[in-house]
């Protein structure tokens, strides 16, 4: 166990990698900047997942909400971005916009103020958020860049995607470590889930299978003040 | 022998019936006088505990009060309606009940009694469960949980309406659990029912007696205790304590050193039973017996994660006396008839003298012989608590661990399954659970919020009023909303958590487990322990060594890998904390110096060395020693409080000593002592008084320090998640359902990192911090203790590491530092790569 306290400056510490020659941070609270551009991705945000699961039964916290968007709060106020994209997925079923509670709605519109917002389509809510503000579009090309929600099967150099939530794994000394990840071959990233209810599938799963360059595999795994790189051909499956 | 004097005859025929009589005379057997005084009571309207040795005839005693009154029972007249559950018998294992229902079918068909008893368990099928809801037997056999999902059946009422007697088997095993609380509620409801409900419990010697016998009766007025019946004696055990040959080892769990002398014992008898504390010390006994087996005697292996066919085989050739000796964990704790077993051997310290006691008592099932047992310590240490353990165990002292209040999760859960059954009025409810002993002090409030939280899960933010699983109707009722509560309830019930496990299977060596998906099971492993394994790894399981060709779903795929050494270790340190007693019994031995010639002389040569080189601790004070070691500084703290309150304490003291600069750097924490090891001197700043030991043991460590390290601890995530499961906020995994219990175990991590910084007074939460305080953390244990050394600590300054102090530095860097140090692997394996690679990755 080791006691490195110092508390390092967040964006001077996370790790800048280039994808299809755009420069990129890759912060360690799950969101991926581009400074270049002043732009600002996040990937399944799932809002609303507490209700949706109480809708069938299971009454767990309904503060999975605020809690999320308390840290999209902090990474915002940290980058200031000019454009923020939210890759799909952003609430957990299309009623979710309709049961956010009134405090959340608002603290989220004052995070869309005065700014590019830009809603991509994912598979758990294609429509439009009811009564939100931002552009709702299917994907997204900017620059070298495609943004859109679910990884495309013929492969799209300078894609950024998500859906998939990935973790990878590794082990150390006899223990295993667990963490979710960006994972990207150089040419297409694929973003970690942003919610806090969100759960996570390894990189290794059958699901990615032909998605990567494996050669070139690399999942940067989250730490609480870094990402840390780890190179594929050291990630476990399961 | 301390055999009970038995009644004179005229006044056992007074109140046993003649077939009885003439039974007892055929046999040429007479009641015991328990057995009578028992029957006694019952016939006069109370309810007994019965604590008695094994092979006392406790079951027949138990039994005896519905044997007799079933006798007398006028004979159903045609077109009478049919009669209902005569008695209930709950015990703590299916196996146990099934062993009942052959055990008292013999005595009930030879006395020619017109008594139903039938089973009723997790594999009852579900034909015969419908046909015992329309034609119940006489003598019902079951288990906690099913009685749990009887009282959520919506005829539960009439179902129960002619109950006469609940007999409770292994009382003493069932109230320490949350099983315990979760029958003790369906008890008070039976009782709701049918208010004349009569309890027996049948129990081994525990501490407190009083305890149980408010346990068996509703508490309304508290205080209130059934009858008790104690039958002492049986024979004086006679227990030794092996005094090797070999060396004893300073460290270590595995007695490897002992398995020559074992194997001499094992040729001696006719059938040894072999105790050890962890599945993985029986792997490794049993296959260092076989490694010395020249005469290929049958000996056998039984745990709890071997494939339930294998259990049974080995079970039956036991039952037949066709084995030698058997090596087995706490599976075979409870009471089934083992045969002639003449020697009881247990590996590893017994961590409690009651515990020793009662697997002793396995050894012998006539009460009048004495059963023989060996203890055999498998480090220095042990050595010292097998001593205790054992002048315990001749003064008849007992250390049952006590009782504590009633979980709130587990009543989340029956409240929810009242509701499944019938309608309920709050007030009504609450009068009816403050009757069962564990929730005989709940508040109104405290219950206010329990309804709160299973109707809507209780969260500040009323967010979930539409979604209720129970509602309060206008007549005051609170009515499950629908009827998909209720299956889900079904789906849910019960307080037993497994630990994510997989199949193991076996496969040809390098198939890699594909399209070979036949192999024969040979048991269920930890997922955790499987996930640090890599192609090729051996380690041992089901007596065998493995190798492990790799996951695929919820199956693990192994080949043989004979005469192979098992790489990989499972950790096993102890499963059972060290008690309290025999702590304090460890402590006095080393402060008496006349009593440490009753020790092997190797280890009273290795205390005399400590005399010389340090010194050992008076038996109130706490010894720390500090000294250098390599660019280290290590303090040893010896408390003798277990490993769980070690380990709460090394978290607490290395917070508090990185806050004073002393850098430290790790911590090892074993059942005796705590070793912390740092960069800077220790023992020349706690001589400066910076701090000094006094503050730095100061029992404010138990405020902030403990609230800030338990946030983020993983002992707690995992005691959270055993709550969210228990109170029905998450469902259980089924078979087939989920591909592994990892989409549970990060749900209820993020649940409750969300909870805990929304809503930290939450009931969960609340419920999750009680568990923990006496569960994974021992918090009140170790509060207990720096109460005690208040201005009482040693403090010895060496040059040197000290003999006292070896057993434990051997332990740094075997034992895993849990979860803490995720970190530090990332940074290792980043590491690695920038190395690989350069650094500036695709820069």
């Amino acid at each position: 166990m080791s006691f490195s306290l110092a508390r390092a400056s967040r964006i001077a510490e996370a790790d800048a990698i280039g994808i299809a020659g755009e420069r990129a941070v890759c912060d360690p609270r799950g969101v991926l900047y581009f400074p270049g551009l002043r732009l600002l991705a996040v990937s399944d945000l799932h809002l609303e997942k507490g209700s949706s699961l109480a809708r069938r039964g299971s009454l767990i916290p309904p503060y999975d909400t605020g809690a999320t968007l308390i840290r999209l709060q902090e990474v915002i106020a940290d980058y200031q971005p000019a454009i923020v994209i939210s890759l799909g997925d952003s609430f957990h079923d299309g009623g979710g916009a309709g049961r956010m509670h009134a405090s959340f709605r608002e603290r989220l519109e004052a995070l869309m103020a005065g700014r590019d917002w830009f809603w991509v389509a994912g598979n758990h809510d294609p429509e439009a958020p009811a009564g939100l503000p931002g552009e709702t579009v299917r994907e997204l090309a900017i620059g070298s860049l495609v943004f859109r929600h679910e990884p495309s099967k013929v492969r799209v150099e300078g894609e950024i995607s998500g859906h998939l939530h990935p973790c990878a794994r590794i082990v150390q000394q006899g223990r295993s470590v667990r963490r979710r990840c960006f994972a990207g071959d150089g040419g297409r990233m694929i973003m970690p889930a942003f919610g806090a209810y969100t759960g996570s599938l390894n990189v290794l799963d059958r699901a990615y299978a032909g998605l990567f360059r494996l050669e070139s595999l690399m999942a940067y795994m989250m730490g609480t003040q870094r990402v840390f790189a780890i190179s594929g051909s050291m990630l476990r499956p399961g | 022998m301390t055999e009970q004097p038995r009644l004179p005859d005229q006044n056992a025929t007074v109140i046993l019936p003649e077939p009885f009589l003439r039974w007892f005379g055929e046999k040429g057997w007479s009641p015991r006088a328990h057995q009578l005084e028992l029957l006694a009571k019952a016939q006069g309207g109370q309810s007994v505990l019965l604590i008695a040795p094994t092979g006392a005839g406790k079951t027949l005693a138990g039994f005896m009060p519905s044997l007799t009154e079933l006798a007398d029972r006028p004979k159903r007249k045609p077109g009478q309606a049919r009669r209902g559950i005569h008695t209930l018998y709950i015990s703590p294992l299916k196996a146990l009940a099934v062993d009942i229902e052959r055990n008292l079918g013999k005595p009930v068909e030879e006395i020619g009694l017109p008594v139903t008893i039938e089973t009723r368990t997790g594999d009852t099928p579900a034909h015969k469960r419908q046909r015992q809801k329309l034609v119940p037997p006489d003598i019902l056999l079951t288990t906690p949980e099913q009685l749990a999902l009887l009282i959520a059946a919506g005829d539960a009422k009439r179902f129960f309406q002619d109950l006469r007697f609940v007999v409770l088997d292994e009382l003493h095993s069932l109230v320490t659990s949350k099983r315990g609380h979760l029958l003790a509620l369906g008890l008070a409801r039976l009782r709701t029912y049918v208010p004349g409900l009569q309890t027996i419990g049948l129990s081994a010697t525990v501490a407190e007696p009083d305890e149980l016998r408010r346990w068996l009766v509703g508490q309304n007025p508290p205080g209130g205790m059934s009858e008790l019946i104690v039958v002492t004696g049986g024979a004086k055990p006679e227990i030794s304590i092996l005094d090797s040959e070999e060396r004893v080892p300073w460290a270590g769990h595995s007695a490897r050193y002992a398995t020559p002398e074992i194997y001499r014992e094992i040729k001696r008898h006719k059938t040894t039973l072999l105790f050890v504390n962890t599945r993985s010390q029986a792997e490794l006994l049993f296959q260092e017996l076989w490694r010395v087996n020249e005469d290929t005697l049958p000996i056998a292996l039984h745990h709890g994660s071997l494939d339930v066919a294998q259990r049974r085989r080995v079970e039956k050739a036991m039952g037949e006396n066709a084995l030698r000796a058997i090596v087995a964990t706490s599976t075979l704790d409870l009471g089934i008839d083992w045969g002639d077993v003449d020697l009881v051997v247990h590996v590893g310290a017994p961590k409690g003298a009651s515990r020793l006691a009662q697997r002793i008592g396995r050894a012998n099932h006539r009460m009048d012989e004495p059963s023989k047992a060996i203890l055999i310590p498998a480090n220095r240490f042990e050595v010292l608590e097998c001593r205790a353990a054992l002048d315990a165990n001749y003064l008849g002292a007992q250390d049952t661990p006590p009782l504590v209040d009633g979980g709130l999760d587990v009543l989340a859960q029956h409240v929810l399954g009242c509701a499944c059954g019938a309608p309920f009025r709050a007030d009504d409810l609450f009068e009816e659970v403050r009757t069962a002993a564990p929730y005989a002090s709940l508040d109104r409030t405290t219950f206010d919020r329990v309804i709160d939280f299973v109707a809507t899960g209780g969260y500040a933010l009323k967010n979930y009023e539409r979604y209720a699983r129970i509602r309060l109707n206008k007549d005051g009722l609170w009515r499950v909303s629908n009827p998909r509560v209720a299956q889900q309830y079904r789906l849910n019930v019960g307080t037993i958590i497994e630990v994510p496990a997989l199949n193991v299977r076996y496969v040809q060596a390098g198939s890699r487990g594909a399209a070979s998906r036949g192999g024969r099971p040979l048991g269920k492993i930890e997922e955790a322990f499987l996930e640090t394994l890599t192609y090729g790894d051996t380690f041992m399981f089901a007596g065998k060594v493995l190798r492990f060709e790799g996951i695929r779903e919820n199956e693990c795929f192994v080949s043989n890998a004979p005469g192979s050494e098992a790489k990989v270790p499972y950790y096993g340190g102890g499963k059972f904390p060290l008690s309290t007693y025999l702590a304090e019994q460890v402590r006095i031995m080393l402060d008496d110096q006349r009593r440490w010639n009753q020790l092997p002389e190797q280890v009273a040569d290795w205390l005399r060395f400590q005399a010389d080189k340090s010194v050992l601790p008076k038996r109130g004070d706490l010894l720390i020693e500090t000294f250098p070691r390599g660019n280290r500084h290590y303090l040893v703290a010896y408390p003798f409080e277990g490993r769980a309150a070690h380990q709460t304490l090394g978290m607490l003291l290395t917070r508090r000593l990185d806050r004073t600069g002393a850098k430290p750097l790790g911590f090892v924490a074993t059942d005796y002592a705590l070793a912390i090891w740092s960069l800077a001197d220790m023992g020349a700043m706690f001589k400066a008084r910076k701090p000094s030991l006094g503050s730095l043991f100061d029992q404010d460590m138990l405020g902030d320090d403990l609230e800030a390290w338990l946030a983020d601890s993983w002992l707690l995530k995992r005691t959270f998640r055993n709550c969210a499961l228990i109170s029905g906020l998450i469902e259980k995994r089924h078979p087939g359902q989920e591909k592994s219990g990892r989409q549970v175990t990060v749900s209820t991590d993020l649940v409750y990192d969300v909870l805990r910084s929304h809503e930290p007074d939450h009931i969960l939460l609340q419920a999750t911090r009680a568990d923990a305080a006496t569960g994974l953390l021992d918090v009140s244990r170790l509060a207990d203790m720096l109460s005690r050394i208040q201005g009482r600590i040693m403090h010895k300054h060496l040059e040197q590491i000290s003999p006292l102090a070896v057993p434990i530095m051997l332990e740094i860097g075997k034992m895993p530092v849990n979860g803490e140090a995720d970190e530090t692997l990332l940074m290792d394996a980043a590491t690695l790569v920038e190395e690989a690679m350069g650094p500036g990755i695709e820069e």
